[in-house]
């Protein structure tokens, strides 16, 4: 089973794609140059202190808002290894998996743990932190089909015989 | 066992007699809309697939309005590699500057009762208002559906809304949908439909209904839906056949939820900074001094929603230090509106009339805010920096709301 440690930023409740990424960055041609302003309307100084490897923990509907593919993908280009949320909203889900983003739900872990802590996620069965386990259920099966396939631009690419 | 409205568009888009909540299935696509923020990803993403060809060239629509006309010089980037997809998969239907995506995906004729669409817009909701399943993707999606024609959804819950009665003056739709999602919460219908009936939403005109399907995302919903009628048969200019006519929650139909108001019980109010479902009402935040108003956007830039702020401004002057900006939907109903006298009417109370598009609303042009300033508006987000700096302070309302705190400088109720 797939497991990492990480160090933890911890976000509150309704964590919009404007926050994530405001819509004034959208239009900037890649991905690398909008990764710095991420979450820069609540935290400017977030998106420098991000290192590779690093989890963000938030409360429900993180993600709510905009169909914006850019937020999972600055989240996903500023290195931070997986979102564990209270729950994530609808749209913002279905892009962060097409782009191979690992979000988790898991409803107490927020309430429980503060921003520099270490975690250790085993994917698909639990996290530990504090010494204590936090259950976390799998994916649907078509999820984790696309996930499998590395996203849906490769699992696309299959499809049409480019792999 | 009955069925709901998106159980019904869902079951006969497959061909199959009825699906159930949960079940995963891959529908067929009527309609794509994609815009102008993100035709480069869509392309590049539809490049790298390894797709040719668009899987029907006449049912994609591509609109430009985010960044229309440009206030950056690299936004004309968007509208070249648009223009080149387009020529390079024979797309026909492309809008350059005709109005907001959201208006122009019913108004312009192309989503009629029924349809299955998806957009690369989160108030892709919109089409709901004529019995149509939409919602947003992002533009990977989108970039598989143009090579395929499907895409793979979960059939959603479904939480059915009545509303009984005769809303009071000075109450619009749009006071409906924001006591709505204050009461289910900024999450509170995440994944699953919204499905509107009773006499008032009988009542309501497509505008109306387009106010609320469009804020059906702002709890977090997947789609909205509203009965095919009359009124929606003589906007789309069709006549419903069996199926469109059927479209309309059984009385065994499984609901999630069912949620029961009057209509003369709704008040006009305000969704307060910088959370949707933070609604109050504006008899309580009375006196608020303000430094600009917004009437527009796919919220509420109709005729309607003009008429409405223009009845309220008449023979009125805009309080010398506020700035209202005035937008319509689309160049149609600019047009209407110059025509019917309105926009005279708006413009001599101190309106600034700016060009149909997502400008102001998404914070990118025309009228953006600075720190410490507060803007009462009919859009459908008020999130942290939207339309301004993160310390800007937005208000979203109604029309007539709206065009009342503009007249007296300060947040005020229109019908006093």
């Amino acid at each position: 089973m797939e497991q990492f440690t990480g160090k933890v930023w911890v976000l509150d409740d309704d964590i919009d794609t404007d926050i994530i990424i405001p819509t004034e960055y959208l239009a900037m041609k890649t991905i690398e140059e909008m990764r710095q302003y991420a979450f820069s309307p609540l935290r400017p100084e977030l998106a420098s202190k991000i290192t590779s490897g690093d989890i963000l923990v938030a409360g429900k509907n993180f993600g709510c808002g905009s169909s914006r593919e850019q937020a999972p993908e600055v989240v996903k280009a500023l290195g931070i290894r997986c979102v564990i949320a209270k729950s994530f909203a609808r749209i913002f889900f279905r892009n962060a998996i097409n782009n191979g983003l690992l979000l988790i739900e898991q409803p107490d872990l927020h309430d429980r743990i503060k921003e520099g802590d270490t975690i250790t996620v085993t994917v698909n069965q639990a996290i530990e932190a504090g010494g204590k386990q936090y259950p976390i259920t799998s994916l649907p099966g078509n999820l984790v089909e696309i996930i499998e396939a590395g996203g849906l631009v490769k699992a696309m690419r299959r499809r049409n015989g480019r792999i | 066992m009955g069925q709901t409205i998106i159980e019904k568009i869902i079951a006969h888009n497959l061909g199959v007699q009825s699906v159930k909540p949960g079940e995963i299935v891959t529908v067929n696509v009527d309609w794509v809309m994609l815009d102008d923020i993100m035709i480069p990803f869509i392309v590049d993403k539809f490049h790298e697939m390894g797709f040719t060809k668009v899987w029907d060239p006449d049912k994609a629509v591509l609109i430009y309005d985010h960044l229309v006309p440009a206030s950056q010089q690299d936004d004309t980037r968007h509208y070249r590699t648009g223009d080149a997809f387009a020529k390079e998969c024979g797309l026909t239907h492309v809008h350059r500057s005709d109005g907001i995506c959201h208006q122009l995906m019913t108004e312009a004729g192309y989503v009629k009762p029924g349809d299955v669409v998806f957009g690369t817009d989160s108030h892709t909701t919109t089409y709901g208002c004529v019995g149509a399943f939409s919602t947003g993707i992002g533009y990977t999606e989108m970039a598989a559906i143009l090579g395929t024609g499907t895409l793979w959804v979960k059939v959603p819950e479904t939480i059915k809304v009545v509303i009984e009665g005769t809303l009071p003056e000075g109450v619009m739709s749009k006071d409906i949908i924001l006591r709505l999602i204050g009461d289910l919460g900024a999450d509170g219908a995440t994944y699953r439909a919204l499905e509107f009936s009773g006499s008032a939403i009988e009542q309501m005109s497509i505008s109306s209904r387009m106010a609320m399907a469009n804020m059906a995302i702002e709890a977090g919903a997947k789609c909205a839906a509203f009965t095919p009628d009359e009124k929606t048969a003589e906007y789309c200019e069709i006549e419903l056949d069996e199926f469109q006519k059927g479209l309309k929650g059984d009385a065994d139909a499984r609901y999630m939820k069912i949620l029961v108001y009057k209509a003369e019980d709704f008040v006009p109010v305000m969704a307060c900074p910088s959370q949707v479902d933070k609604i109050r009402p504006v008899e309580e935040l009375k006196g608020t001094r303000i430094d600009q108003v917004f009437i527009g956007s796919c919220t509420n830039g109709r005729l309607e929603d003009l008429q409405a702020a223009a009845k309220v401004l008449e023979g009125k002057k805009v309080a010398p230090f506020v700035k209202l900006i005035v937008n319509p939907a689309s160049r149609k109903i600019y047009r209407e509106a110059l025509a019917c006298g309105v926009l005279k009417t708006l413009i001599e109370a101190g309106a600034i009339v700016t060009h149909p598009g997502c400008g102001l609303c998404c914070g990118r042009t025309g009228g953006i805010l600075c720190d410490g300033q507060r803007v009462v508006a009919t859009n459908n987000r008020n999130f942290l920096g939207r339309m301004g700096t993160a310390k800007t302070e937005i208000y979203l309302a109604s029309p007539m709301t709206a065009a009342a705190c503009a007249v007296a400088g300060e947040i005020a109720v229109a019908v006093d």
